[in-house]
């Protein structure tokens, strides 16, 4: 029961503290908070935002668990964001010009960004293991390569053709028969879900079986911990660099096909960025586990979500950036300390046994 | 590394060619190398922008900000502290020079961006060091924290404004230049010779001390006092032992926290220089997103200069060089590919005369290819020149011997008392 009150207390004081601290700031800069926070959880609460909120949160979860598999293995695979745009822009340009039967058109897609997004992960892993370069060096120059490659190859001509109606380019639109329809998951809206929230819920499975229930998990896991004891162990480690470069690369492949096969079917110059940055902070959040990584990005994507109320009310979206920047350093923080005072209680508990024996002992000293 | 190892690989080097002993020997041997090397390419090529004035000035001037981030890694890094977070830190820093320097002046903007990117850094440093938690989740946190801090006061203090918004603020105001009277313009009727080497040599001389911004002054100075107190006192040796070995360092009396919270505050202040200088000298201007990923590149510099003041301003220098390029000329970047190729070919006889076989064929594979790229090609499209700087520093980091090493205890949670 004490552990379990340990447990829930760090997130709680976390959330706790960033309101707190979020509302001084609304008050410095003359806003009610309560109303704020009311406007807030009313309007995120409202089906059609709960359907936005989900649709953002998977998105989240697949960017969170690509760099988890890199931190499970104490590699940070900051490249999450340059695999997934160019992993989701290829297949983008596949599906929308190659028109095969639904489920394939579908399942080679999405294979496709899996590959790509790998393979670009990949050069950092192959970079690592053949001539030692940092992986956080290497994916972050990879990032700002990605970003030249997909402005290269998103010209029109190569891939691209302009978006009807606008001066925006884009993809090839994907045909009905190579997209996924959504859900209607929640009544009184008519916004769905994405289809594919049930391949982020396959991913989730699959990454705490293949860490928590496989020999190769288990390796991987005890590289991360100490690299010395695994190549004892007689783990190629070199090996495990490589592979888990590719999943976490393959997960990242992953991000952006969500929203590309449900909702806007082209890859285009406003298709989402930034979101592997999202992911390192999700994952961090969730501590790498996959139901943390769950409540993460489902809490980030909720205050994505509800910020937008915000201008109506004349107060200036970013806060909700300071509020989720204070809860990522608050949770890490009030960990810490939860676990620092279940330390110290523990050491008083057998201070205390250790007491009172002694005083038996001397007790019985004296009566001998 | 045991001293007797150190004296033969000194021997080892010395061997060959006993007066590349001496590491400024050798340096300037590697520079002048250089210098002939570009100046050939350039004569062959044609694209004068490949060494000149102007490429060298524009170089130094992207190079400052990247150079400052990563000075403030290597402060922190040094003290044993990741700092994932130097990107919101130039935020901040950004963010500091646009707000003071648009109302009262350039230097005020100065010291509101170290102000401001220090007090990043004391985030990082209270999060660290005093509650020990995970280096990189505080890191990613100041980033978060950084940019959405200064998105909401941008709207408060600069919307309104004549020329300021939500996202801008208003100009800032000029801070003046450095020339040498008389040296600069003697350089400058050098270069405009076209004399091989000799004018390449002009070029360089005018383009670091024509018009050259006093930010760019304090911050190359920066980096020898960094050397200096780092590597030349006893606050500095102490302050690496933290990062190397913390709890030997308190077993003989350091007081490890406060070489920490020094550093990692240190390390704020320089990245909010960097993020000022980009501000008040680079732009005029705060604007949002300014940074463009610098605060990372600044990290990768430092990684690259092996946790070294001297081989971090190597990188930065490096990145900058080339980024100008791009930036100036298309037909220098295509020149850069000639450059390419000689070096590479360079490399492949040196593997060569040193009997590696697979490494200098691979080395004069890539030069062959590359060659045949340049000669196939007038031009190249503008999303690849973008990428120049990157596809260097990649290029450069996995060509290079890899002998980097980080501090012993970089990134490990230190608290007093619990040591092994």
């Amino acid at each position: 029961m004490r552990r379990f009150l340990l447990a829930v207390a760090a997130p709680v004081l976390a959330i706790v503290f960033s309101l707190a601290l979020v509302s001084v700031i609304l008050v410095i800069s003359g806003h009610p908070p309560f109303g704020v926070f009311r406007d807030m959880v009313n309007y995120g609460f409202q089906p059609r935002s709960q359907v936005l909120t989900l649709n953002l949160a998977t998105t989240y979860y697949l960017s969170a668990l690509a760099v988890a598999i890199g931190f499970r293995m104490n590699l940070f695979n900051i490249g999450v964001d340059g695999q997934y745009r160019l992993a989701a822009m290829i297949a983008a340009a596949f599906a929308g010009s190659v028109v095969l039967p639904a489920p394939f058109g579908q399942i080679v897609t999405i294979a496709i960004a899996m590959v790509v997004g790998a393979m670009w992960a990949g050069i950092a892993g192959l970079l690592k293991v053949t001539r030692g370069v940092s992986e956080v060096i290497s994916t972050i120059m990879l990032n700002f390569i990605a970003t030249g490659v997909v402005a290269y190859l998103l010209t029109p001509g190569r891939l691209a053709v302009s978006v009807q109606g606008s001066n925006n380019i884009g993809t090839k639109p994907i045909p009905a028969s190579g997209q996924v329809p959504g859900i209607s998951l929640l009544p009184g809206t008519t916004q769905q879900v994405y289809g594919l929230i049930l391949l982020a819920v396959v991913m989730g499975v699959g990454y705490w079986f293949l860490l928590g229930r496989t020999r190769f998990g288990f390796d991987l896991r005890a590289t991360g911990r100490s690299e010395p004891a695994a190549v004892a162990s007689g783990v190629n480690v070199k090996r495990m660099v490589l592979v888990s470069m590719l999943l976490s690369g393959a997960v990242a492949g992953l991000v952006g096909i969500p929203q590309l096969l449900g909702a806007s079917y082209t890859y285009s110059l406003d298709f989402p960025a930034g979101l592997g940055f999202t992911g390192i902070a999700i994952a961090l959040l969730g501590r790498n586990n996959p139901i943390g990584i769950a409540f993460g990005a489902l809490l980030w994507a909720f205050l994505d979500t509800s910020r937008q109320i915000l201008d109506l009310g004349g107060v200036s979206k970013e806060i909700v950036t300071i509020m989720q920047g204070v809860i990522v350093l608050a949770v890490v923080i009030a960990y810490e300390l939860v676990r620092r005072y279940g330390l110290a209680q523990q050491q008083r508990e057998v201070g205390r046994r250790l007491a009172a024996e002694e005083s038996a002992a001397a007790a019985a000293g004296v009566a001998a | 590394m045991s001293v007797t190892e150190l004296t033969n690989k000194t021997r080892g080097a010395a061997g060959a060619m006993p007066w590349l002993a001496n590491r400024w020997i050798r340096l300037t041997v590697f520079g002048v190398g250089l210098l002939l090397v570009m100046s050939l390419v350039r004569l062959v090529t044609g694209a004068g922008d490949l060494i000149s004035s102007g490429t060298v000035g524009a170089a130094v001037g992207l190079a400052v900000p990247i150079g400052m981030a990563g000075l403030g890694g290597l402060w922190s890094e040094r003290s044993g502290v990741v700092n994932i977070g130097l990107e919101g830190m130039m935020i901040l820093g950004t963010w500091g020079a646009g707000w003071a320097g648009s109302q009262w002046s350039a230097w005020a903007g100065v010291l509101a961006a170290v102000a401001f990117g220090a007090l990043g850094g004391l985030v990082h440093a209270v999060a660290t060091i005093t509650f020990g938690v995970d280096q990189i989740v505080s890191g990613v946190a100041i980033n978060i924290l950084g940019l959405g801090v200064t998105q909401y006061l941008s709207a408060i203090a600069f919307t309104g404004k004549a020329g300021g918004g939500p996202t801008q603020s208003p100009g800032i105001k000029s801070m003046g230049t450095v020339t040498i009277p008389g040296f600069s313009s003697a350089m400058g009727s050098i270069e405009n010779h076209h004399w091989f080497l000799v004018s390449d040599l002009a070029g360089v001389l005018k383009g670091v001390t024509y018009q050259v911004s006093y930010l760019t002054i304090i911050a190359v100075l920066l980096l020898p006092l960094t050397y200096w107190v780092l590597w030349r006192t006893a606050f500095g040796l102490r302050l690496r032992s933290c990062g190397e070995a913390p709890h030997a360092a308190e077993s003989l009396g350091v007081n490890v926290y406060k070489y920490k919270y020094i550093a990692v505050v240190t390390s704020g202040a320089l990245a909010g220089f960097g993020g000022g200088f980009l501000a008040i000298v680079a732009a005029g201007i705060y604007r949002e997103g300014q940074t463009g990923g610098r605060g990372y590149i600044g990290l990768a510099a430092m990684i690259f200069g092996n946790w070294r003041p001297g081989g971090l301003a190597a990188g930065a220098l490096l990145f900058g060089y080339t980024d100008a390029m791009q930036l100036r000329s298309a037909d220098a970047v295509h020149a850069l590919l000639l450059l390419a190729v000689v070096l590479l070919a360079l490399l492949a006889v040196t593997y060569a005369a040193r009997r590696k076989v697979i490494s200098a064929s691979v080395m004069a594979a890539l030069a062959a290819v590359i060659l045949a790229w340049f000669l196939a090609t007038s031009d190249l499209p503008q999303q690849v020149t973008y990428m120049t700087p990157y596809i260097t520093t990649l290029l450069v980091l996995s060509l290079a011997s890899q002998r980097l090493r980080m501090p012993a205890a970089d990134g490990l949670v230190y608290r007093r008392g619990e040591g092994g």
